[in-house]
């Protein structure tokens, strides 16, 4: 399991040397970062920053202005559920609301056991099958308090 | 929804059955109380059949349905579906109908023939026929089509770019994404139409991350399109180039405010820039740049194909065409409804959305996104027209629509604007950064009944400094969700019969 400290330094090394010379580079690399560690870690900070001749502070400012770019590692499984006006039209307060009280954590934590981490996230464009959650990666509309608490139990119950 | 289910069922069941079926995942029609809908393609035509869970393919298969068989899941020919035959897709004309990622069906279905035609043209007559249609950009703004891409053809540089907002971020809308999901060729059509008329040899579709499979079916698309030769360093055999490459976004809602996108694009947080000078002149890596929306880029086949002329028959006033309206939220059928302008919300909440899901009585509906105003059940004979709903206190935006039913509390949708307001700031103006969360915190009082009136009070003076001083339409227009909230339904502020 990752810890703050716990990073493999070679992935964005490579990261950083196949895209430096990008047009804008610094974005997709912290992009890639993302995509493949689940975070950005604060050591690949003067690292990237390295790579493309920058100074640590614009990249600090690139990495923590943007929502998906996490600063500590997230739990097992992800979950986003949206909090935005069309979901809430169709009872995503109620939803977020169980699904804190299910999970014991609130928006932007993990839970104890470091299965699942609980994010807030504003709009899915899937509006038209609200409320919308994600799931480890994966999009669920028209999501029930009882379709949740199945697929958690499922989720829990998965082999590591 | 669980269509990936009902698909593997399906090939299960046949197999099961020695039946020799073809299964295509040609994406949503925008029927979404339908689906998963399963569509079977018989000698009169396509038939629907939904919503179809995988429990229920065992029976279709039983009641024959590869030939029309009787179902109580059965819709008939998908076409005559009223819902559906009452639209005017010329934008939307393909999505849900053929395979999104195959090059050879998006040909069969009339794809690239604006392209062909782009090439017989010199820069500026496509130009002309993009100002003829009275194409105006479909994200929001409004902005003339045909100005922008003059503006940058008419701005000398060694390179140019071609870049499309795919930042839907607004809740309530997915046209976006169902054109990128449905029917990825028409918008990289569109852009090298954009791109051969302007002079710009390089494209990039900023996408947000909210969309994985949209990004599976755009880079498809787009390897497809290089392999053939619609994309590349030699387009068609014209000897011009045009490349095309997305680039996806971090989770900032205000990178779908175009100068922060570019900010985004060249690696940088995305803050909001000064205009002028406009992308058009001065844009991406400070190269004239011609910055649309995915619709917007989307209709240019269609309008080149087929004349501007054509598509400015369609709509009223000064709002030419037609728009894909998202009716999203507390709906009985949801969904992509593309009609010319002109048409009413009352008929588009009412008679395709068929009214609440929940049964009870519509008491508000949102237009435009989070930045749209909030239009009781009286105001809903707005028709559906940039200018229209601008006089009553409105936007009409990126086409969004959000349904409330009586149980919404509007003090609460106004804290919220305000709270997505402080969110997603990009931190430049003052009123958006502070003022956002001083908002937050005055509805507050309001809601707590502490100070009330002195509390709207102020809260109206705040929305007056953000409408007046920020840069962009996030602090800008925060505000039309908030004051509209105050005026429409004071009773949700405690407000009623006080003295403001």
């Amino acid at each position: 399991m990752a810890s703050d400290h716990d990073w493999d330094r070679e992935t964005v090394e490579r990261i950083a040397t196949s895209l430096k010379d990008t047009p804008g580079a610094l974005m997709p690399i912290l992009r890639q970062v993302q995509d493949e560690l689940g975070w950005i870690p604060p050591g690949s900070i003067p690292l990237i920053a390295g790579v493309l001749n920058l100074s640590r502070a614009e990249v600090h400012g690139v990495a923590s202005f943007y929502h998906d770019f996490r600063h500590h590692p997230p739990g097992r499984f992800v979950i986003q559920v949206c909090r935005a006006e069309s979901c809430q039209a169709m009872g995503g307060g109620a939803l977020a609301e169980h699904i804190r009280q299910r999970l014991g954590v609130d928006f932007g934590e993990t839970t104890r056991d470091r299965n699942f981490t609980l994010e807030p996230v504003y709009c899915l464009g899937n509006c038209a099958c609200s409320p919308a959650i994600v799931v480890a990666g994966e999009l669920m509309g028209r999501v029930t308090a009882g379709r949740f608490d199945r697929l958690i139990a499922n989720l829990d119950g998965s082999r590591r | 929804m669980g269509a990936e289910a009902v698909a593997g069922e399906v090939a299960d069941q046949a197999k099961r059955r020695r039946m020799d079926v073809e299964i295509v995942r040609n994406g949503s029609r925008g029927l979404y109380w339908l689906e998963p809908m399963v569509e079977v393609a018989t000698e009169s035509g396509r038939l629907a059949y939904g919503p179809v869970a995988a429990s229920d393919v065992a029976s279709l298969f039983e009641a024959g349905f590869l030939g029309g068989g009787k179902h109580r899941l059965a819709l008939g020919a998908t076409g005559e579906i009223p819902y559906l035959k009452l639209q005017e897709r010329l934008t939307f004309a393909r999505v849900g109908i053929i395979d999104p990622v195959s090059l050879d069906d998006y040909l069969a279905h009339g794809g690239y023939r604006g392209l062909e035609r782009a090439l017989g043209l010199a820069g500026m007559q496509v130009v002309d026929e993009v100002t003829a249609s009275g194409l105006r950009g479909r994200g929001g703004a409004g902005f003339p089509a045909g100005i922008k891409w003059k503006t940058t053809l008419q701005t000398a540089a060694k390179q140019k770019y071609v870049v499309c907002n795919a930042d839907e971020g607004d809740s309530g809308t997915f046209a976006d994404r169902m054109i990128m999901e449905g029917d990825p060729f028409v918008l990289l059509e569109g852009m090298t139409i954009a791109g051969l008329a302007v002079g710009a040899t390089q494209g990039y579709i900023y996408l947000r991350s909210e969309y994985p499979h949209a990004l599976g079916t755009l880079n498809a698309a787009i390897a497809t399109a290089v392999t053939r030769g619609y994309l590349g360093e030699n387009v068609r055999g014209s000897g011009k180039a045009f490349r095309i490459e997305v680039r996806v976004g971090a989770g900032a809602y205000i990178c779908g405010e175009e100068t922060a996108m570019l900010e985004s694009l060249e690696g940088r947080r995305g803050m909001v820039r000064y205009k002028p000078p406009v992308p058009a002149v001065e844009g991406l890596f400070s190269a004239p740049t011609v910055v649309n929306n995915v619709i917007t880029l989307a209709t240019i086949p269609v309008i080149i194909e087929k004349g501007g002329n054509f598509y400015k028959e369609f709509g009223m006033g000064r709002s030419r065409g037609t728009s894909p309206f998202q009716l999203a939220g507390n709906l009985k059928h949801p969904g992509l409804v593309e009609k010319a302008f002109g048409v009413t919300l009352r008929e588009l909440v009412y008679e395709y959305g068929g009214g609440t899901a929940s049964g009870r009585p519509v008491r508000a509906v949102q237009v435009g996104g989070p930045l749209g105003s909030y239009f009781p059940d009286s105001m809903l004979d707005v028709a559906m027209d940039y200018e229209a709903v601008a006089a009553q206190g409105g936007i009409l935006g990126h086409g969004g629509i959000v349904v409330f039913d009586d149980t919404v509390d509007l003090a609460r949708m106004a804290r919220y604007a305000m709270e997505f307001c402080a969110i997603e700031s990009c931190g430049k103006c003052t009123p958006c950064r502070i003022g956002s969360t001083r908002g937050m915190e005055l509805i507050d009082h309001i809601i707590g009944n502490r100070d009330r009136a002195a509390s709207a009070a102020l809260l109206r003076d705040l929305c007056d400094t953000m409408t007046n001083a920020s840069l962009c339409a996030l602090g800008g227009l925060t505000p039309l969700p908030v004051m509209s909230a105050l005026k429409h339904f004071p009773q949700d502020f405690g407000l009623v019969g006080e003295r403001t």
